[in-house]
Protein backbone atom coordinates (compact mmCIF):
# COMPACT_ATOMS: atom_id res chain seq x y z
CA UNK A 1 0.00 0.00 0.00
CA UNK A 2 1.61 3.62 -1.22
CA UNK A 3 1.89 6.49 0.71
CA UNK A 4 -2.12 8.32 -1.05
CA UNK A 5 -3.39 5.09 0.17
CA UNK A 6 -2.42 4.44 3.89
CA UNK A 7 -3.29 8.08 4.31
CA UNK A 8 -6.61 7.64 2.38
CA UNK A 9 -7.40 4.32 5.02
CA UNK A 10 -6.49 6.63 8.26
CA UNK A 11 -9.17 9.13 6.75
CA UNK A 12 -11.84 6.77 6.40
CA UNK A 13 -10.91 4.20 8.76
CA UNK A 14 -8.66 5.70 11.14
CA UNK A 15 -6.40 3.39 10.64
CA UNK A 16 -2.82 3.20 10.35
CA UNK A 17 -2.19 -0.34 9.25
CA UNK A 18 -4.06 -3.15 8.44
CA UNK A 19 -6.38 -3.61 11.52
CA UNK A 20 -7.43 -6.70 13.46
CA UNK A 21 -10.49 -8.69 13.37
CA UNK A 22 -12.88 -9.38 10.20
CA UNK A 23 -12.07 -6.47 7.24
CA UNK A 24 -12.28 -6.79 3.70
CA UNK A 25 -10.11 -3.54 1.99
CA UNK A 26 -11.04 -2.90 -1.58
CA UNK A 27 -8.67 -0.75 -3.71
CA UNK A 28 -9.06 0.61 -6.94
CA UNK A 29 -11.82 -1.94 -7.86
CA UNK A 30 -9.84 -5.01 -6.83
CA UNK A 31 -9.05 -7.18 -3.45
CA UNK A 32 -6.84 -5.65 -1.66
CA UNK A 33 -6.73 -7.55 1.63
CA UNK A 34 -9.57 -9.63 3.70
CA UNK A 35 -9.39 -11.29 6.88
CA UNK A 36 -12.07 -13.25 8.04
CA UNK A 37 -13.07 -14.23 12.10
CA UNK A 38 -15.06 -17.39 13.19
CA UNK A 39 -17.82 -15.47 13.73
CA UNK A 40 -17.63 -12.95 10.30
CA UNK A 41 -17.33 -14.24 6.97
CA UNK A 42 -16.89 -12.33 4.26
CA UNK A 43 -17.73 -14.06 1.07
CA UNK A 44 -17.17 -12.15 -2.96
CA UNK A 45 -20.15 -11.66 -4.68
CA UNK A 46 -20.41 -13.49 -8.09
CA UNK A 47 -23.14 -11.79 -10.10
CA UNK A 48 -21.90 -8.17 -9.45
CA UNK A 49 -19.28 -6.54 -7.29
CA UNK A 50 -19.42 -6.44 -3.98
CA UNK A 51 -19.37 -8.86 -0.60
CA UNK A 52 -21.42 -10.92 1.38
CA UNK A 53 -21.09 -10.16 5.22
CA UNK A 54 -22.32 -12.90 7.51
CA UNK A 55 -22.58 -12.11 11.03
CA UNK A 56 -23.06 -15.07 13.67
CA UNK A 57 -26.29 -15.17 15.77
CA UNK A 58 -23.62 -14.09 19.12
CA UNK A 59 -20.95 -12.24 17.94
CA UNK A 60 -20.13 -10.06 20.58
CA UNK A 61 -17.40 -7.41 20.61
CA UNK A 62 -15.80 -7.98 17.49
CA UNK A 63 -15.08 -4.94 14.73
CA UNK A 64 -15.23 -5.56 10.91
CA UNK A 65 -13.47 -2.76 9.12
CA UNK A 66 -14.36 -2.54 5.12
CA UNK A 67 -12.73 0.43 3.01
CA UNK A 68 -12.74 1.18 -0.29
CA UNK A 69 -9.88 3.21 -1.67
CA UNK A 70 -9.84 4.64 -5.13
CA UNK A 71 -6.32 6.46 -6.16
CA UNK A 72 -6.37 6.40 -9.81
CA UNK A 73 -8.57 9.01 -11.81
CA UNK A 74 -11.52 7.65 -13.57
CA UNK A 75 -12.91 4.64 -12.08
CA UNK A 76 -16.72 4.33 -11.70
CA UNK A 77 -17.77 1.76 -9.82
CA UNK A 78 -21.46 0.48 -8.04
CA UNK A 79 -20.54 -1.96 -5.29
CA UNK A 80 -22.82 -4.30 -3.19
CA UNK A 81 -22.23 -5.01 -0.10
CA UNK A 82 -25.32 -7.06 1.96
CA UNK A 83 -24.72 -7.72 5.44
CA UNK A 84 -26.82 -10.36 7.16
CA UNK A 85 -26.34 -9.85 11.46
CA UNK A 86 -27.62 -12.63 13.48
CA UNK A 87 -29.34 -12.03 16.56
CA UNK A 88 -28.38 -11.19 19.86
CA UNK A 89 -24.92 -9.89 18.24
CA UNK A 90 -23.17 -6.56 19.54
CA UNK A 91 -20.90 -5.84 16.58
CA UNK A 92 -19.20 -2.24 14.79
CA UNK A 93 -18.93 -1.83 11.46
CA UNK A 94 -16.44 0.91 9.58
CA UNK A 95 -16.85 1.46 6.76
CA UNK A 96 -15.90 4.07 4.56
CA UNK A 97 -14.80 5.72 0.98
CA UNK A 98 -11.61 7.78 0.34
CA UNK A 99 -11.03 9.12 -2.90
CA UNK A 100 -7.43 10.68 -4.01
CA UNK A 101 -8.24 12.12 -7.58
CA UNK A 102 -4.95 13.65 -9.21
CA UNK A 103 -6.06 13.68 -12.80
CA UNK A 104 -8.52 14.77 -15.13
CA UNK A 105 -11.21 12.26 -15.30
CA UNK A 106 -14.14 11.67 -12.72
CA UNK A 107 -13.58 9.47 -10.09
CA UNK A 108 -16.87 7.84 -8.66
CA UNK A 109 -18.25 5.24 -6.09
CA UNK A 110 -21.22 3.90 -5.31
CA UNK A 111 -22.15 1.84 -2.48
CA UNK A 112 -24.99 -0.17 -1.91
CA UNK A 113 -25.26 -1.47 1.25
CA UNK A 114 -28.08 -3.40 2.97
CA UNK A 115 -28.54 -4.29 6.60
CA UNK A 116 -30.44 -6.51 7.76
CA UNK A 117 -30.46 -7.18 11.41
CA UNK A 118 -31.31 -9.97 13.58
CA UNK A 119 -33.46 -9.93 16.57
CA UNK A 120 -32.00 -8.03 19.70
CA UNK A 121 -28.66 -7.30 17.38
CA UNK A 122 -27.03 -3.83 18.33
CA UNK A 123 -24.56 -2.65 15.70
CA UNK A 124 -22.50 0.35 15.35
CA UNK A 125 -22.03 1.16 11.70
CA UNK A 126 -19.68 4.04 10.86
CA UNK A 127 -19.16 5.62 7.46
CA UNK A 128 -16.99 8.19 6.57
CA UNK A 129 -16.38 9.61 2.90
CA UNK A 130 -13.11 11.52 2.20
CA UNK A 131 -11.32 13.18 -0.99
CA UNK A 132 -8.22 14.71 -1.88
CA UNK A 133 -6.15 14.98 -4.75
CA UNK A 134 -5.09 18.13 -6.48
CA UNK A 135 -6.56 16.73 -9.84
CA UNK A 136 -9.06 18.52 -11.37
CA UNK A 137 -11.13 15.39 -11.83
CA UNK A 138 -14.26 15.28 -10.22
CA UNK A 139 -14.62 13.07 -7.22
CA UNK A 140 -17.93 11.76 -6.50
CA UNK A 141 -19.75 9.48 -4.06
CA UNK A 142 -23.54 8.61 -3.72
CA UNK A 143 -23.80 5.88 -0.74
CA UNK A 144 -27.34 3.64 -0.54
CA UNK A 145 -28.01 2.40 2.58
CA UNK A 146 -31.22 -0.06 2.99
CA UNK A 147 -31.91 -1.02 6.68
CA UNK A 148 -33.79 -3.78 7.79
CA UNK A 149 -34.01 -3.70 11.62
CA UNK A 150 -35.43 -7.31 13.18
CA UNK A 151 -37.27 -6.83 16.86
CA UNK A 152 -35.52 -5.68 19.39
CA UNK A 153 -32.87 -4.57 17.22
CA UNK A 154 -30.27 -1.58 17.30
CA UNK A 155 -28.39 0.43 15.00
CA UNK A 156 -26.66 3.37 14.92
CA UNK A 157 -25.30 4.48 11.93
CA UNK A 158 -22.74 8.07 12.66
CA UNK A 159 -22.22 9.21 8.66
CA UNK A 160 -19.39 11.98 8.27
CA UNK A 161 -18.36 13.33 4.97
CA UNK A 162 -15.97 16.85 6.05
CA UNK A 163 -13.84 17.10 3.19
CA UNK A 164 -13.08 17.22 -0.86
CA UNK A 165 -16.21 15.02 -2.33
CA UNK A 166 -17.32 16.92 -4.92
CA UNK A 167 -20.78 15.53 -5.40
CA UNK A 168 -22.87 13.34 -3.10
CA UNK A 169 -26.52 11.91 -3.39
CA UNK A 170 -26.56 9.73 0.14
CA UNK A 171 -29.99 7.72 0.16
CA UNK A 172 -30.51 5.80 3.38
CA UNK A 173 -33.87 3.84 3.84
CA UNK A 174 -34.65 1.89 6.74
CA UNK A 175 -37.99 0.01 7.87
CA UNK A 176 -38.28 -1.25 11.45
CA UNK A 177 -40.02 -4.14 13.54
CA UNK A 178 -41.39 -4.19 17.20
CA UNK A 179 -38.61 -2.24 19.78
CA UNK A 180 -36.21 -1.92 17.41
CA UNK A 181 -34.16 1.89 17.07
CA UNK A 182 -32.66 3.46 14.71
CA UNK A 183 -30.28 6.07 15.45
CA UNK A 184 -28.62 8.50 12.43
CA UNK A 185 -25.79 11.28 13.06
CA UNK A 186 -24.98 12.78 9.97
CA UNK A 187 -22.18 15.55 9.60
CA UNK A 188 -21.34 17.08 6.49
CA UNK A 189 -19.30 19.82 5.42
CA UNK A 190 -19.50 20.81 1.77
CA UNK A 191 -17.24 23.81 0.30
CA UNK A 192 -16.24 25.28 -3.15
CA UNK A 193 -18.95 24.43 -5.47
CA UNK A 194 -19.98 20.70 -3.98
CA UNK A 195 -23.02 19.45 -4.06
CA UNK A 196 -24.49 17.28 -1.12
CA UNK A 197 -27.92 15.68 -1.15
CA UNK A 198 -29.58 13.79 1.64
CA UNK A 199 -32.53 11.27 1.49
CA UNK A 200 -33.91 9.64 4.41
CA UNK A 201 -36.58 7.84 4.70
CA UNK A 202 -37.52 5.91 7.60
CA UNK A 203 -40.60 3.38 7.93
CA UNK A 204 -41.18 2.93 11.90
CA UNK A 205 -43.65 -0.13 11.51
CA UNK A 206 -43.02 -1.85 14.28
CA UNK A 207 -45.19 -1.33 17.75
CA UNK A 208 -42.60 0.33 20.36
CA UNK A 209 -39.92 1.31 17.51
CA UNK A 210 -38.15 4.08 17.58
CA UNK A 211 -36.05 6.69 15.01
CA UNK A 212 -33.91 9.70 16.32
CA UNK A 213 -32.22 11.34 12.39
CA UNK A 214 -29.84 14.31 13.46
CA UNK A 215 -27.76 16.01 10.82
CA UNK A 216 -25.34 18.68 11.47
CA UNK A 217 -24.03 20.63 8.33
CA UNK A 218 -21.82 23.91 7.21
CA UNK A 219 -22.12 24.73 3.74
CA UNK A 220 -19.05 27.17 2.69
CA UNK A 221 -18.48 29.35 -0.74
CA UNK A 222 -21.04 28.30 -3.10
CA UNK A 223 -21.79 24.73 -2.17
CA UNK A 224 -25.05 23.62 -2.69
CA UNK A 225 -26.93 20.83 0.39
CA UNK A 226 -30.37 19.39 0.22
CA UNK A 227 -31.50 17.56 3.12
CA UNK A 228 -34.96 15.28 2.99
CA UNK A 229 -35.60 13.70 5.95
CA UNK A 230 -38.99 11.55 6.18
CA UNK A 231 -40.53 9.39 8.87
CA UNK A 232 -43.15 7.43 8.82
CA UNK A 233 -45.27 6.26 11.95
CA UNK A 234 -47.05 3.01 10.86
CA UNK A 235 -47.44 1.96 14.48
CA UNK A 236 -46.90 3.04 18.26
CA UNK A 237 -43.74 4.61 17.99
CA UNK A 238 -41.45 7.43 18.33
CA UNK A 239 -39.97 9.27 15.71
CA UNK A 240 -37.09 12.71 15.83
CA UNK A 241 -35.74 14.29 12.89
CA UNK A 242 -33.76 17.21 13.03
CA UNK A 243 -31.28 19.04 10.63
CA UNK A 244 -29.44 21.44 12.22
CA UNK A 245 -26.87 23.35 10.02
CA UNK A 246 -24.50 26.74 9.34
CA UNK A 247 -24.73 28.40 6.17
CA UNK A 248 -21.66 30.73 4.88
CA UNK A 249 -20.68 32.95 2.21
CA UNK A 250 -23.05 32.15 -0.82
CA UNK A 251 -23.90 28.52 0.44
CA UNK A 252 -27.25 27.36 -0.04
CA UNK A 253 -29.01 24.53 1.78
CA UNK A 254 -32.64 23.40 2.27
CA UNK A 255 -34.45 21.43 4.48
CA UNK A 256 -36.96 19.52 4.25
CA UNK A 257 -38.48 17.18 7.19
CA UNK A 258 -41.64 15.35 6.63
CA UNK A 259 -43.06 13.28 9.03
CA UNK A 260 -46.14 11.13 8.82
CA UNK A 261 -48.40 9.65 11.65
CA UNK A 262 -50.67 6.70 10.59
CA UNK A 263 -51.49 5.35 13.82
CA UNK A 264 -53.35 7.43 16.42
CA UNK A 265 -50.36 6.30 19.04
CA UNK A 266 -47.30 7.76 16.39
CA UNK A 267 -45.25 10.58 18.46
CA UNK A 268 -43.40 12.60 15.61
CA UNK A 269 -41.56 15.38 15.53
CA UNK A 270 -39.19 17.37 13.63
CA UNK A 271 -36.95 20.07 14.15
CA UNK A 272 -34.91 22.29 11.07
CA UNK A 273 -32.74 24.95 11.94
CA UNK A 274 -30.46 27.12 9.38
CA UNK A 275 -28.45 30.24 9.83
CA UNK A 276 -25.24 31.53 9.78
CA UNK A 277 -22.51 32.25 12.92
CA UNK A 278 -24.42 34.62 15.45
CA UNK A 279 -21.71 37.74 15.56
CA UNK A 280 -21.76 36.89 19.54
CA UNK A 281 -20.52 34.17 19.16
CA UNK A 282 -17.77 35.35 16.96
CA UNK A 283 -17.18 38.29 19.49
CA UNK A 284 -17.04 35.74 22.65
CA UNK A 285 -14.36 33.71 21.13
CA UNK A 286 -12.21 36.97 20.18
CA UNK A 287 -12.75 38.49 23.35
CA UNK A 288 -10.60 35.79 24.51
CA UNK A 289 -8.20 36.37 21.85
CA UNK A 290 -8.69 34.33 18.96
CA UNK A 291 -8.92 35.87 15.39
CA UNK A 292 -11.75 36.21 13.57
CA UNK A 293 -11.01 33.58 11.39
CA UNK A 294 -9.91 31.19 14.10
CA UNK A 295 -12.95 32.01 15.93
CA UNK A 296 -15.15 30.72 13.01
CA UNK A 297 -12.90 27.84 12.84
CA UNK A 298 -13.47 26.35 16.50
CA UNK A 299 -17.63 27.22 15.58
CA UNK A 300 -17.46 25.34 13.00
CA UNK A 301 -14.78 22.26 14.61
CA UNK A 302 -17.25 22.24 17.23
CA UNK A 303 -20.82 22.53 15.68
CA UNK A 304 -19.08 19.00 14.00
CA UNK A 305 -18.13 17.34 16.61
CA UNK B 1 -4.71 51.42 34.74
CA UNK B 2 -6.95 51.63 32.29
CA UNK B 3 -8.14 55.51 31.19
CA UNK B 4 -11.41 56.76 28.90
CA UNK B 5 -10.73 60.32 28.01
CA UNK B 6 -13.12 62.60 26.67
CA UNK B 7 -15.21 59.24 25.34
CA UNK B 8 -18.43 60.13 23.42
CA UNK B 9 -20.31 57.03 21.98
CA UNK B 10 -23.55 57.87 19.96
CA UNK B 11 -25.93 55.95 17.79
CA UNK B 12 -28.12 56.35 14.66
CA UNK B 13 -31.92 56.50 15.82
CA UNK B 14 -34.89 57.83 13.34
CA UNK B 15 -31.97 59.31 11.46
CA UNK B 16 -31.08 61.26 14.70
CA UNK B 17 -27.90 60.84 16.80
CA UNK B 18 -28.51 59.60 20.16
CA UNK B 19 -25.75 59.81 22.23
CA UNK B 20 -25.45 56.93 24.84
CA UNK B 21 -22.07 58.02 26.34
CA UNK B 22 -21.18 61.62 26.45
CA UNK B 23 -17.61 62.73 27.06
CA UNK B 24 -16.91 60.86 29.97
CA UNK B 25 -13.10 60.79 31.65
CA UNK B 26 -12.44 58.18 33.99
CA UNK B 27 -9.46 56.33 34.97
CA UNK B 28 -9.26 52.80 36.44
CA UNK B 29 -6.73 52.06 38.32
CA UNK B 30 -5.67 48.52 39.78
CA UNK B 31 -8.18 47.42 42.32
CA UNK B 32 -11.95 46.56 42.78
CA UNK B 33 -13.82 48.62 40.72
CA UNK B 34 -17.56 48.71 40.34
CA UNK B 35 -19.55 50.91 38.33
CA UNK B 36 -23.36 51.73 38.99
CA UNK B 37 -26.29 53.66 38.26
CA UNK B 38 -29.74 53.48 36.16
CA UNK B 39 -30.53 51.12 33.87
CA UNK B 40 -30.29 52.80 30.35
CA UNK B 41 -27.35 55.12 31.91
CA UNK B 42 -24.41 53.49 29.43
CA UNK B 43 -22.44 50.73 31.51
CA UNK B 44 -22.80 48.25 29.35
CA UNK B 45 -21.77 50.47 26.53
CA UNK B 46 -18.97 51.71 28.44
CA UNK B 47 -17.87 47.67 28.92
CA UNK B 48 -18.31 47.19 25.14
CA UNK B 49 -16.23 50.52 24.52
CA UNK B 50 -13.39 48.69 27.41
CA UNK B 51 -13.37 44.96 25.43
CA UNK B 52 -13.57 46.92 21.70
CA UNK B 53 -16.26 45.42 21.02
CA UNK B 54 -17.93 49.04 19.92
CA UNK B 55 -15.40 51.66 19.27
CA UNK B 56 -15.98 55.67 20.11
CA UNK B 57 -17.36 57.97 18.42
CA UNK B 58 -14.56 60.41 19.61
CA UNK B 59 -12.26 60.50 22.45
CA UNK B 60 -9.22 57.53 23.37
CA UNK B 61 -9.22 54.83 25.49
CA UNK B 62 -5.41 53.96 26.95
CA UNK B 63 -4.51 50.47 28.55
CA UNK B 64 -1.00 51.60 30.65
CA UNK B 65 -0.36 54.61 28.51
CA UNK B 66 -0.85 52.92 25.18
CA UNK B 67 -3.75 54.07 23.52
CA UNK B 68 -5.83 51.20 22.25
CA UNK B 69 -8.33 53.05 20.89
CA UNK B 70 -8.72 51.11 17.45
CA UNK B 71 -7.46 48.32 18.62
CA UNK B 72 -9.45 45.04 17.51
CA UNK B 73 -11.02 42.97 20.22
CA UNK B 74 -8.78 40.34 19.64
CA UNK B 75 -5.45 42.12 19.89
CA UNK B 76 -7.27 44.08 23.11
CA UNK B 77 -8.00 40.25 24.94
CA UNK B 78 -4.45 39.20 24.31
CA UNK B 79 -3.35 42.88 25.84
CA UNK B 80 -4.75 41.90 29.07
CA UNK B 81 -8.23 42.90 28.56
CA UNK B 82 -11.51 40.31 29.42
CA UNK B 83 -14.77 40.51 29.73
CA UNK B 84 -17.87 38.51 31.15
CA UNK B 85 -20.86 39.57 29.13
CA UNK B 86 -24.45 40.31 30.54
CA UNK B 87 -25.95 37.71 28.56
CA UNK B 88 -23.00 34.37 28.13
CA UNK B 89 -23.44 32.64 24.35
CA UNK B 90 -24.32 29.66 24.07
CA UNK B 91 -22.50 27.20 21.21
CA UNK B 92 -23.75 23.71 19.70
CA UNK B 93 -20.89 21.37 19.98
CA UNK B 94 -18.43 23.28 22.19
CA UNK B 95 -17.64 21.95 25.76
CA UNK B 96 -17.26 23.74 28.95
CA UNK B 97 -13.88 22.34 28.91
CA UNK B 98 -13.06 23.79 25.26
CA UNK B 99 -14.30 27.06 26.15
CA UNK B 100 -11.91 27.04 29.25
CA UNK B 101 -8.82 26.04 27.39
CA UNK B 102 -9.34 28.49 24.89
CA UNK B 103 -9.69 31.27 27.74
CA UNK B 104 -6.92 29.99 29.64
CA UNK B 105 -4.56 29.83 25.99
CA UNK B 106 -2.97 26.74 26.57
CA UNK B 107 -4.00 23.29 27.05
CA UNK B 108 -5.52 22.74 30.44
CA UNK B 109 -5.78 19.68 32.52
CA UNK B 110 -8.72 18.22 34.12
CA UNK B 111 -7.19 19.32 37.77
CA UNK B 112 -6.73 22.67 36.61
CA UNK B 113 -10.10 23.08 34.78
CA UNK B 114 -11.93 21.59 37.86
CA UNK B 115 -9.71 24.49 40.00
CA UNK B 116 -11.90 27.31 38.50
CA UNK B 117 -15.27 25.42 38.15
CA UNK B 118 -15.39 25.06 41.68
CA UNK B 119 -14.41 28.12 41.98
CA UNK B 120 -17.82 29.05 40.69
CA UNK B 121 -19.48 26.32 42.20
CA UNK B 122 -20.15 23.78 39.73
CA UNK B 123 -18.58 19.99 40.50
CA UNK B 124 -16.18 19.54 37.07
CA UNK B 125 -16.64 16.16 36.79
CA UNK B 126 -20.40 16.53 36.05
CA UNK B 127 -19.84 19.98 33.62
CA UNK B 128 -16.49 19.79 31.88
CA UNK B 129 -17.74 17.43 29.11
CA UNK B 130 -21.11 19.29 28.59
CA UNK B 131 -21.79 21.31 25.90
CA UNK B 132 -22.40 24.81 26.28
CA UNK B 133 -25.64 24.76 24.83
CA UNK B 134 -29.15 25.27 25.61
CA UNK B 135 -29.10 22.83 28.17
CA UNK B 136 -27.42 24.48 30.45
CA UNK B 137 -29.44 27.76 32.43
CA UNK B 138 -29.09 30.89 32.51
CA UNK B 139 -27.54 30.78 35.75
CA UNK B 140 -24.63 28.02 34.93
CA UNK B 141 -23.50 29.73 31.93
CA UNK B 142 -23.29 32.94 34.18
CA UNK B 143 -20.80 31.20 35.96
CA UNK B 144 -18.88 29.36 33.04
CA UNK B 145 -18.26 32.66 32.27
CA UNK B 146 -16.64 33.89 35.25
CA UNK B 147 -14.65 30.75 35.44
CA UNK B 148 -13.45 31.64 31.99
CA UNK B 149 -12.36 35.10 33.10
CA UNK B 150 -10.41 33.32 35.78
CA UNK B 151 -8.18 31.11 33.69
CA UNK B 152 -7.47 34.23 31.51
CA UNK B 153 -6.18 36.27 34.66
CA UNK B 154 -5.47 39.38 32.63
CA UNK B 155 -5.03 42.62 34.46
CA UNK B 156 -7.98 44.19 33.51
CA UNK B 157 -11.47 41.97 33.46
CA UNK B 158 -14.93 43.62 33.08
CA UNK B 159 -17.81 41.92 34.04
CA UNK B 160 -21.55 43.14 33.05
CA UNK B 161 -24.06 42.48 35.61
CA UNK B 162 -22.30 39.28 37.19
CA UNK B 163 -24.91 38.41 39.56
CA UNK B 164 -27.96 38.65 37.44
CA UNK B 165 -29.49 35.24 37.23
CA UNK B 166 -27.16 33.34 39.33
CA UNK B 167 -29.33 30.65 40.61
CA UNK B 168 -29.21 28.36 43.65
CA UNK B 169 -25.96 30.08 44.33
CA UNK B 170 -25.84 32.04 46.99
CA UNK B 171 -24.72 35.85 46.43
CA UNK B 172 -22.24 35.06 49.37
CA UNK B 173 -20.39 32.67 47.33
CA UNK B 174 -20.15 34.95 44.46
CA UNK B 175 -18.58 38.37 46.40
CA UNK B 176 -16.06 35.29 47.73
CA UNK B 177 -15.04 34.92 44.04
CA UNK B 178 -14.69 38.19 43.62
CA UNK B 179 -12.45 38.17 46.29
CA UNK B 180 -10.40 35.74 45.81
CA UNK B 181 -10.08 36.93 41.95
CA UNK B 182 -8.77 40.26 43.75
CA UNK B 183 -6.33 38.42 45.85
CA UNK B 184 -4.75 36.03 43.33
CA UNK B 185 -4.57 38.02 39.99
CA UNK B 186 -4.12 41.52 41.00
CA UNK B 187 -4.94 44.10 38.04
CA UNK B 188 -8.36 45.69 37.29
CA UNK B 189 -11.72 43.93 38.17
CA UNK B 190 -14.43 46.36 36.90
CA UNK B 191 -17.60 45.31 37.74
CA UNK B 192 -21.13 46.46 36.76
CA UNK B 193 -24.03 45.76 39.21
CA UNK B 194 -26.85 47.32 40.82
CA UNK B 195 -26.00 45.36 43.94
CA UNK B 196 -25.14 47.57 47.09
CA UNK B 197 -23.38 43.89 48.62
CA UNK B 198 -20.81 44.08 45.29
CA UNK B 199 -20.54 47.80 45.55
CA UNK B 200 -19.79 47.30 49.13
CA UNK B 201 -16.45 45.45 48.22
CA UNK B 202 -15.29 47.67 45.75
CA UNK B 203 -12.56 50.24 46.30
CA UNK B 204 -14.06 52.60 44.20
CA UNK B 205 -17.58 53.29 42.49
CA UNK B 206 -18.53 55.16 39.46
CA UNK B 207 -21.87 56.12 38.71
CA UNK B 208 -23.22 56.59 35.23
CA UNK B 209 -26.44 58.23 34.91
CA UNK B 210 -27.52 59.37 31.26
CA UNK B 211 -24.30 58.83 29.82
CA UNK B 212 -22.69 61.05 32.35
CA UNK B 213 -20.55 60.27 35.12
CA UNK B 214 -22.40 61.74 38.11
CA UNK B 215 -20.07 60.50 41.00
CA UNK B 216 -17.01 59.01 40.80
CA UNK B 217 -14.38 58.03 43.87
CA UNK B 218 -13.81 56.02 47.07
CA UNK B 219 -16.58 53.48 47.91
CA UNK B 220 -16.63 55.21 51.70
CA UNK B 221 -17.71 58.42 49.88
CA UNK B 222 -19.87 57.54 46.83
CA UNK B 223 -21.84 54.63 48.54
CA UNK B 224 -23.75 56.96 50.96
CA UNK B 225 -24.82 59.39 48.87
CA UNK B 226 -25.79 56.73 46.59
CA UNK B 227 -27.93 54.86 49.11
CA UNK B 228 -29.30 57.36 50.78
CA UNK B 229 -28.64 60.77 48.42
CA UNK B 230 -29.12 62.18 45.13
CA UNK B 231 -26.92 60.83 43.09
CA UNK B 232 -30.01 58.99 41.53
CA UNK B 233 -29.32 55.51 41.55
CA UNK B 234 -33.26 54.81 41.60
CA UNK B 235 -32.36 50.71 40.20
CA UNK B 236 -30.46 50.18 43.46
CA UNK B 237 -32.90 51.96 45.98
CA UNK B 238 -35.89 49.75 44.40
CA UNK B 239 -33.73 46.55 44.83
CA UNK B 240 -33.05 47.19 48.40
CA UNK B 241 -36.48 47.73 49.36
CA UNK B 242 -37.39 44.64 47.65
Amino acid sequence: MDAIQKNLLEQVADLHEIPTGAYNIRSNGGLAGRNTTANIDIITKEDKPGIDIIIKSGTKKESLHIPVLLTQSGIKESVYNDFIIGEDCDVTIIAGCGIHNGGKEGTEHSGIHSFVVGKNSKVKYVEKHYGSGEGTGERVMNPTTIIELKEGAYLEMDTVQIKGVDSTKRTTKATLGDNATLVIKEKIMTHGKQTAETDFEVNLDGENSGANVISRSVAKDDSYQLFLSKINGNNKCHGHTECDAIIMDKACVRAVPEITANHIDASLIHEAAIGKIAGEQLIKLMTLGLTEEEAEAQIVSGFLK
Amino acid sequence: MLELRNVSYSVEENSTQKEIIKNINVTINDGFVAITGPNGGGKSTMAKLIAGIIKPTSGRILLDGVDITDVSITDRANMGISFAFQQPVRFKGITVKDLITLAAGKKITVTEACKYLSEVGLCAKEYINREVNASLSGGELKRIEIAMIMARGTKVSVFDEPEAGIDLWSFKNLIQVFENMHAKMGGSIIIISHQERILNIADEIIVLANGEVSAQGKKDDVLPSLLYGDVGCKTLLDKMEQ
